[in-house]
């Protein structure tokens, strides 16, 4: 009952797992990548049909999956502080929109790059660039929401709102996305990472996806330490202004 | 209709944006008394009646009516008050009689009570006439006909006799007073002279602590 | 309780029903906005029947798209600008069905009047025949999904600064399933293929959000109150 009271006046625990999680975190991210890193620029093998440039994957591929993640983890964070009022929800919310979606427009930036070689245009209008591109203006929506009040508590809870209704209507949209996608492009349209991802392929891609997993924690964990020190800092500025 | 309807709170704290308005604030109020809230600007009377209306959760403590929790049912809590803030949400475009008839059937007063009211608060003349044709003082007796016409047990007003003259304050002295001689509880907040029943005052001095009531 | 139910919907919706029509000006407002929106393709893209034909469907439906998201300020926006919104919050009728009862009346004077225009406008833009009852049936089932996911947006600006554009970016691509079957319902019935499938999950996505709009906009609606 206490805790909610300046809720976030002293989240000691988080803090402390904190400081304790961020050194493996990182290391962990840097180990993923930098194996992940070689093995998929210069180890594993060039596509049968796209050549070299078939390593754009190694990065649009973890990029989009970190997307979804990235919003899976808004959408958690949002529910622990809505339904369940776990006042570091609102904390944690904030600090992960903005990883998430730069690795939505990592994603789209390296699926553009992957475009050109392969069908010589800079976007095309498949189903996953599509979704991708829908899932950046929700996640642009929930950022723009947060900071759109006076009041930061209220702009908070908005976009936690905001972000259980944009994971419930995810699925929706990828949905219609792919029918869109079927009644408007022809059958024949390679799939980007082919029927079957051959195994010299698979080892370095889940080694960057794990890489990528691991700095989003990373990252995760510093934003929300320093957002938590900026709840702090105001609290303690306003208790010297109102004395 | 229970005479000894109890309304309390205990510890009660209440976060404005990130400020913290009051803490540690204790009230009790018995069935036919009325409870006056003063303080500075700032010190948190609003915030209070808002949070005793259901409109929004305090940031700790419990209120509570004859002695459970007004959060397990909020609803319950919601059908037994009326709330009347610094806005009058009266809507221009409908008539005065339409206005009130509106908040009557929300609530699920009977529609008679409605004419009746708006005898109480002396606006009967213009009960056709096109809300935006009244002045300020007449738009805040539309808003309190709400309180004659709809049947509650707690009310809730916030500054309800500003910009009002001599003769509607008092039929507003009478309405509350009316109230509370059945069992009703008021609790009213305001800087203005405002004769209310049972000489009850909460301070609320503005440094974030609160006093416990008389 | 009888007010929690049938009183208070009825109040609600008889309440902006009449607001609506004595303020009669927003319903003419977003039809002329409809047409003129249609109007500026031909100008866009040619006005070759055969370009207008091919694009009709799409061209009617995001204007349909755009007309709904304009009008939706004035769902929430005045009663929370006058205070009305505290009162309704405290009131013991539900906020889900405060939100039903509003979006009804809105429907009626937006929604309904876009769908009787659309034949109107899809024969300026030469749309085949074949399309309009799947033009008709589409925008009657789509248009009330726009009311209600609008409503969720509308309810989570209020009190934010420039809300009107942020909606948008909020709404928009939540519109975007409605946007695609309404549009492929439309060319599946032109090209002869059906329908029907299209609008069959037209349907289901106007149920789901029948069914759950109304509780998010309530609850968004607390929130701005608190």
């Amino acid at each position: 009952m206490a805790i909610r009271i300046h809720a976030l006046a002293n989240p000691a625990r988080f803090l402390r797992f904190a400081r304790r999680a961020l050194p493996w975190s990182a290391a962990l991210a840097v180990l993923f990548i930098a194996v992940g890193g070689v093995w998929a620029l210069f180890i594993a093998p060039p596509d049968k049909h796209q050549g070299e440039s078939v390593r754009i994957m190694y990065v649009h591929v973890p990029s989009a999956w970190m997307a979804l993640f990235g919003y899976v983890c808004l959408a958690g964070s949002s529910a622990a502080a809505l339904i369940w009022r776990h006042p570091l929800g609102h904390v944690l919310a904030r600090s992960a929109a903005p990883i998430g979606a730069c690795f939505t427009l990592l994603a789209l930036v390296t699926g553009s790059l992957w475009g050109k070689p392969m069908w010589g245009a800079y976007w095309v209008w498949d189903a996953r660039l599509t979704s991708v591109l829908i899932l950046f203006f929700l996640y642009l929506g929930h950022i723009a929401l947060t900071h759109a009040f006076d009041d930061p508590g209220r702009g908070a809870r908005a976009a936690a709102i905001l972000a259980l209704v944009g994971i419930v209507n995810l699925p929706i949209i990828k949905f219609s996305v792919d029918w869109w996608n079927t009644l408007h492009q022809p059958a024949s349209i390679i799939r980007r990472d082919g029927p079957t991802i051959d195994g010299s392929m698979l080892a370095p891609l889940l080694l960057m996806i794990l890489g990528f997993t691991f700095y989003y924690f990373t990252v995760w964990l510093l934003r929300a330490r320093a957002e938590l020190a900026a709840l702090r800092t105001r609290a303690l500025k306003l208790r010297l202004l109102a004395s | 209709m229970n005479s000894a309807d109890r309304l309390e709170c205990r510890d009660l704290a209440c976060l404005r944006g990130e400020r913290l308005v009051f803490r540690k604030l204790a009230l009790s109020l018995a069935g036919g008394a009325a409870l006056r809230l003063v303080g500075p600007n700032g010190s948190g009377k609003s915030s209070l009646l808002r949070l005793l209306a259901g409109l929004g959760r305090p940031a700790a403590g419990t209120i509570a009516w004859n002695g459970a929790d007004i959060d397990g049912d909020r609803d319950a809590h919601r059908a037994r008050l009326l709330f009347l803030g610094h806005q009058d949400a009266v809507k221009p475009w409908l008539t005065v009689a339409e206005n009130l008839e509106f908040w009557s059937a929300l609530h699920g007063a009977p529609a008679e009570r409605a004419v009746s009211a708006l005898e109480r608060v002396s606006l009967s003349a213009q009960r056709n006439l096109p809300a935006r044709f009244l002045s300020q003082g007449q738009r805040r007796r539309l808003a309190l006909a709400r309180f004659a016409a709809i049947p509650a047990r707690l009310w809730l007003l916030d500054e309800p006799t500003v910009g009002l003259d001599e003769a509607s304050v008092s039929a507003v002295e009478a309405l509350i007073a009316g109230h509370c001689a059945v069992g009703g509880l008021a609790v009213v907040s305001t800087h203005l002279a405002l004769r209310l029943p049972g000489e009850q005052t909460l301070a609320l001095d503005g440094a974030g602590a609160g006093a416990c009531a008389a | 309780m009888k007010s929690a139910w049938g009183g208070g919907f009825g109040a609600m919706l008889r309440r902006d029903l009449r607001l609506a029509l004595r303020q009669g000006s927003d319903t003419a407002t977003v039809l002329a906005f409809f047409v003129i929106v249609v109007s500026l393709f031909p100008f866009g893209v040619g006005a070759e029947p055969q370009t207008l034909s091919a694009i009709g469907a799409g061209i009617l439906w995001v204007a349909a798209l755009l007309a709904a998201l304009l009008s939706l300020d004035r769902l929430f926006q005045a009663d929370y600008d006058d205070g009305t919104i505290d009162y309704l919050l405290a009131s013991p009728a539900a906020p889900s069905l405060i939100v039903l009862a509003k979006c009804a009346a809105h429907w009626l004077t937006t929604g309904l009047p876009l769908v009787i225009l659309s034949p109107l406008l899809a024969l300026l833009l030469n749309m085949p025949a074949a399309g309009f009852p799947a033009l008709i049936l589409g925008l009657a089932i789509g248009t009330p999904v726009l009311t209600l996911v609008g409503a969720i947006g509308a309810a989570l600006v209020l009190g934010a600064r420039r809300g009107g554009v942020l909606l948008s970016l909020l709404i928009l691509p939540l519109y975007i399933p409605v946007l695609i079957f309404g549009v492929a319902a439309v060319e599946a019935a032109a090209t002869g293929r059906g329908a029907a499938p299209h609008l069959l999950l037209l349907g289901a996505l106007c149920l789901a959000a029948l069914a759950l709009a109304p509780f998010v906009a309530g609850a968004a609606l607390r929130q701005a109150a608190e």
